[in-house]
């Protein structure tokens, strides 16, 4: 294996490539192109809106709660879990879980979102690659709380929020699972969330 | 291999199917200018992305090495394959290290590139395609057909069919929706038991030893985040020197792929779960020489989003399969040339030069440009069929004796307008072949300018 290594690299370090320059993307020549948003918080919701996802702008968890007990696809939900302190009415308790599988008849999983980018309706969830990270994709319906002042207007600024030191695990979600794959007829709920609510939470939970 | 145009020979028989196929794709196209047009930076984020892809190929061996340290820092293992055949055998020997007999795999052009199903299933593995087009055009045991889109030369009703015959839904049933569910419910059941999950690399980072995998099902994260082993398959060329760099790419790849704004889930892996176990491929197979010509080397800019394909008017009307090749279309016909020049001599002329796919690439690789280059390479290495070497010299010699050319030209304006249809449309004129040749016109260029303008 090591021999390959090594033949690629000596292949690659003989050949005499032009050199060119990397751009600095924080120049502000760059970033001051970048679009933004009079109402990021409300670009996200329609963003998200035109992905097929929710977008729910809430004071506090008592509101969130209020806001789950009328989504349909919540009251439908026998199994359902919650990783924020005293939000939804948890079924199950995912503490003791150690074996991912057990996940696999969850209806409805409530878990913590960090920032969400108005340019694309995507939120940034991170995990450090444990059995809960599961919950993200195989629960059958999602919700995200995120700090409502948790918004940036673009990829750019999300990326100089990101550090990747501490977690080995962080995707943006955009909407719930979907596919095109037949004749391009989009259908919502291919392998993952059948539907993702996002709650952009005034106050601290 | 059979060339381009007698494939395509096959595809256009069926007239019907070729004009959906073509409206499928330009359907696609249309989404995808309607989401840049939401963005003004749009030309700014394609320069970005061109000079770091540029930056990435005159890099490339540092940028490696600087990967696979951070990469190791983190706990994932590396390997580094030359060909298709060692990726194979890497692969093939971590999954029986971990006595796996069930494998999930998301979708990889790479993979498929290096035939790694029926490697592994001669093995014993069983490795099962997730993402749904990949799914159904592997229980029809084909290739993709596109590279984001590989079931789209596929009608509702063949794959209800398959479907009926394969999984026991109902027969006859043909909608999107009821056999999607139906999917849903097998491959979730797949997800399950697997023993490991397979998955490709969009973008891998120098500088955190991190990669990017996007999806829009939540395959890949299934098929990871269920297991306790992963291993992601990755050509050389996918490196990128930043995380910020992925904020020029993520907003980039979806919107010229299918219109979307991003995929549904963009996600980064940095080393292993707790308990668990992270490898990556490296796979050169043929990269590095293409690194190395001054010629091509662009075409490893491609971050694989098939913008090119969808705009292309002979793809769009002649089908993936016609042109033999893992990636078809504009980029699949310069990397296929580059890979094998011999067996797919007959792509780069399945090309109009008409600079479409040129204007959509985000990495503003230049496509036609290559694609003419390579026509040249294909003559030079004494490649073309006899008819376009005949024709050519003929055209040739015609050219440089003016009046020849003068008299021929006189002959076919009075004389074609006359012909009988079966004169003109037959076997030696290959443009006619599904088009009419337009009307003669009623004097020559040379004609008109001494009329109009030599007397003045």
């Amino acid at each position: 294996m090591t021999a390959s290594r090594e033949a690629i690299l000596n292949k690659l370090r003989k050949q005499s490539i032009p050199e060119t320059e990397l751009p600095d993307l924080q120049q502000p020549e760059l970033t001051q192109q970048w679009i933004t948003y009079p109402d990021p918080r409300q670009q996200f919701s329609d963003l998200l809106a035109s992905i097929k996802g929710l977008c729910l702008q809430v004071k506090n968890v008592e509101e969130v709660n209020q806001r789950l007990a009328e989504l349909p696809v919540y009251q439908k939900s026998n199994n359902i879990c919650s990783l924020i302190p005293d939000c939804g009415q948890p079924t199950v308790n995912v503490d003791d879980v150690t074996d991912p599988h057990d996940f696999k008849d969850i209806d409805f999983a409530i878990l913590p979102g960090e920032f969400c980018v108005a340019e694309n309706g995507a939120t940034w969830i991170t995990n450090d690659g444990g059995p809960l990270r599961t919950l993200y994709f195989l629960s059958q319906h999602v919700a995200l709380l995120v700090p409502a002042s948790e918004v940036v207007p673009h990829m750019h600024a999300a990326y100089e929020k990101l550090h990747f030191e501490n977690r080995s695990f962080g995707t943006f979600m955009a909407g719930p699972s979907k596919t095109a794959d037949i004749e391009q007829s989009l259908v919502i709920g291919a392998h993952g969330a059948r539907s993702l609510t996002v709650f952009l939470v005034e106050e601290p939970f | 291999m059979p060339s381009h145009p007698k494939l395509a020979n096959e595809f256009v028989k069926d007239k019907e199917r070729a004009k959906w196929h073509d409206q499928s794709l330009w359907f696609v196209r249309s989404k995808r200018d309607k989401a840049v047009h939401q963005l003004p930076e749009w030309e700014l984020l394609r320069e970005q992305a061109s000079k770091i892809k540029s930056y990435v190929v005159s890099h490339l061996p540092d940028l490696l090495e600087e990967f696979e340290k951070n990469a190791k820092a983190k706990g994932v293992h590396v390997h580094w394959a030359r060909d298709a055949k060692e990726h194979n055998e890497i692969v093939h020997s971590i999954l029986k290290q971990h006595q796996v007999k069930r494998v999930v795999k998301s979708k990889s052009m790479l993979t498929e590139e290096c035939h790694l199903n029926p490697y592994l299933e001669r093995h014993g593995i069983e490795i099962v395609d997730t993402d749904l087009g990949e799914w159904i055009v592997q229980l029809q045991d084909k290739p993709p057909s596109h590279i984001v889109m590989p079931a789209i030369h596929i009608k509702k009703e063949e794959i209800g069919e398959l479907f009926h015959e394969k999984l026991g839904t109902e027969k006859g049933a043909s909608d999107p929706q009821y056999l999607t569910e139906s999917a849903r419910q097998r491959l979730r059941q797949k997800f399950i038991e697997a023993d490991a999950g397979i998955t490709g690399v969009n973008f891998a980072i120098a500088d955190t030893g991190g990669f990017v995998v996007c999806t829009n099902e939540g395959n890949a994260d299934l098929g990871t985040s269920l297991n306790k082993l992963h291993i992601a398959c990755m050509g050389i060329e996918k490196l990128i020197p930043r995380a910020s760099d992925l904020s020029v790419f993520l907003r980039l790849l979806a919107r010229s792929a299918t219109g979307q704004p991003i995929t549904t889930y963009s996600s980064h892996f940095h080393g292993p779960a707790p308990d668990s176990e992270l490898h990556i491929v490296l796979l050169d197979n043929g990269r590095s020489e293409i690194a190395d010509s001054d010629e091509f080397r662009r075409s490893l800019n491609c971050i694989r989003c098939g913008a090119c394909m969808n705009t292309c008017p002979v793809y769009r009307r002649s089908g993936g399969y016609s042109y033999s090749n893992t990636v078809p279309g504009p980029i699949g016909s310069i990397l296929g040339a580059a890979h094998d020049t011999k067996a797919n001599s007959s792509l780069p002329f399945a090309c109009s030069l008409c600079a479409s796919c040129t204007d959509v690439c985000p990495v503003k690789i230049d496509l036609h440009h290559q694609l003419l280059t390579w026509r040249k390479e294909i003559r030079l290495k004494g490649l073309l069929p006899l008819s376009k070497r005949l024709s050519m010299k003929m055209m040739s010699w015609m050219m440089q004796a003016p009046r020849l050319y003068q008299f021929v030209g006189k002959m076919a304006r009075k004389i074609v307008p006359y012909l009988p249809r079966f004169l003109v449309y037959n076997p030696f004129n290959a443009w006619g072949k599904q088009r009419e040749l337009p009307d003669m016109p009623k004097q020559s260029f040379r004609e008109w300018m001494k009329q109009n303008h030599d007397r003045k």
